[in-house]
């Protein structure tokens, strides 16, 4: 099988992923990258704990003073559907459907857009009440650790947009179905992330 | 070809074979879609409801994100099927150096 073949329904390979010499490496090389963006977090998740509510006077917030659980919840949700309508996509990637595929995708950029709005809204407001990136240690460490994660959807819905336009009038082959699958696994990686700042940086924020 | 050796000669009876393995590999994702929010739900009660210690509350919602990552790792990441095991190295390689490197910043350290 090479990557400009045309395929049809019952040609499809079961793993087109992982079906040519080059999306064999590709499959390799970015999980290897995932295994460093595992250290990147953790090493930012790392200062955030070590320097949560350090502030140089008490007219600073802290972090049960800024977060808001409703706000919190409501971009989990989007984020985390937007995590099962990539599974859609692939879904449709692997029976060969096109079209299908390229409507969950949009759907899943779409939520992905959404999450993103929310958290430039929340960041908006914590800048307001005196909270930012040069006001204290625990605005540095929120701000890089949460930001890192906001740039990472932002680059993902970059990645998303660009696949879907430069696809768009190609249909499924073994060249860009790898590129689908790869997309797919960063942005459940980035849902991985979310995960942990929603439970360590949110909700361990309004515990105390 | 590699999808040879499932290839019974008939090739609308593999057709047919693979669409229903695959819907029902789709069943089981949202059923592990479902869990993860119920997970979810559950951690962001167990803080709104403000009637536990922290001593109790922190471990527990840590318990539920790891058990919600599991399922994102395993399920939608396919880490659980076959030809995942450098994946698994590069990533709990990562894992084991971000523990090291949490572990350290939250007690040996100080400011």
């Amino acid at each position: 099988m090479h990557a400009d073949e045309k395929f049809t329904y019952e040609t499809w390979p079961a793993a087109p992923e992982k079906s040519t010499l080059e999306s064999k490496n590709k499959f390799l090389g970015f999980w290897f990258f995932l295994g460093g963006e595992t250290v990147l977090f953790a090493s930012l998740f790392a200062t955030y704990i070590a320097l949560k509510d350090k502030v140089p006077s008490t007219t600073h917030h802290l972090a049960k003073d800024l977060f808001e659980l409703p706000l919190t919840f409501v971009a989990t949700m989007l984020l985390l559907t937007s995590s099962l309508t990539s599974v859609y996509a692939m879904y449709h990637m692997k029976n060969f459907a096109f079209k299908k595929m390229m409507t969950w995708l949009g759907l899943t950029a779409l939520l992905g857009l959404g999450f993103l709005g929310l958290e430039v809204y929340e960041f908006t407001n914590y800048v307001h009440e005196g909270h930012t990136f040069t006001s204290s240690a625990f605005g540095s460490a929120f701000y890089t650790l949460v930001g890192f994660h906001g740039g990472h959807v932002a680059f993902g819905l970059l990645w998303c947009f660009t696949l879907m336009f430069r696809n768009s009038k190609r249909g499924l082959d073994l060249y860009n179905a790898p590129k689908f699958y790869v997309f797919s696994l960063y942005w459940h990686f980035i849902d991985v992330v979310w995960v942990f700042i929603f439970t360590v940086v949110y909700l361990m924020g309004m515990v105390g | 070809m590699e999808n040879q050796q499932l290839n019974s000669g008939n090739p609308r009876v593999d057709i047919e074979y693979r669409r229903r393995k695959n819907a029902e590999e789709m069943r089981y994702q949202v059923v592990s879609f479902a869990l993860m929010i119920f997970l979810t739900l559950i951690a962001f009660a167990a803080v709104y409801i403000k009637g536990f210690t922290a001593w109790f509350t922190v471990p527990f919602i840590i318990l539920l994100a790891v058990v919600q990552v599991i399922f994102q790792l395993y399920y939608f990441m396919h880490m659980s099927h076959k030809g995942h095991e450098a994946p698994s190295l590069f990533l709990y390689s990562g894992v084991l150096v971000g523990a090291v490197t949490i572990l350290a910043f939250s007690t040996i350290i100080w400011w």
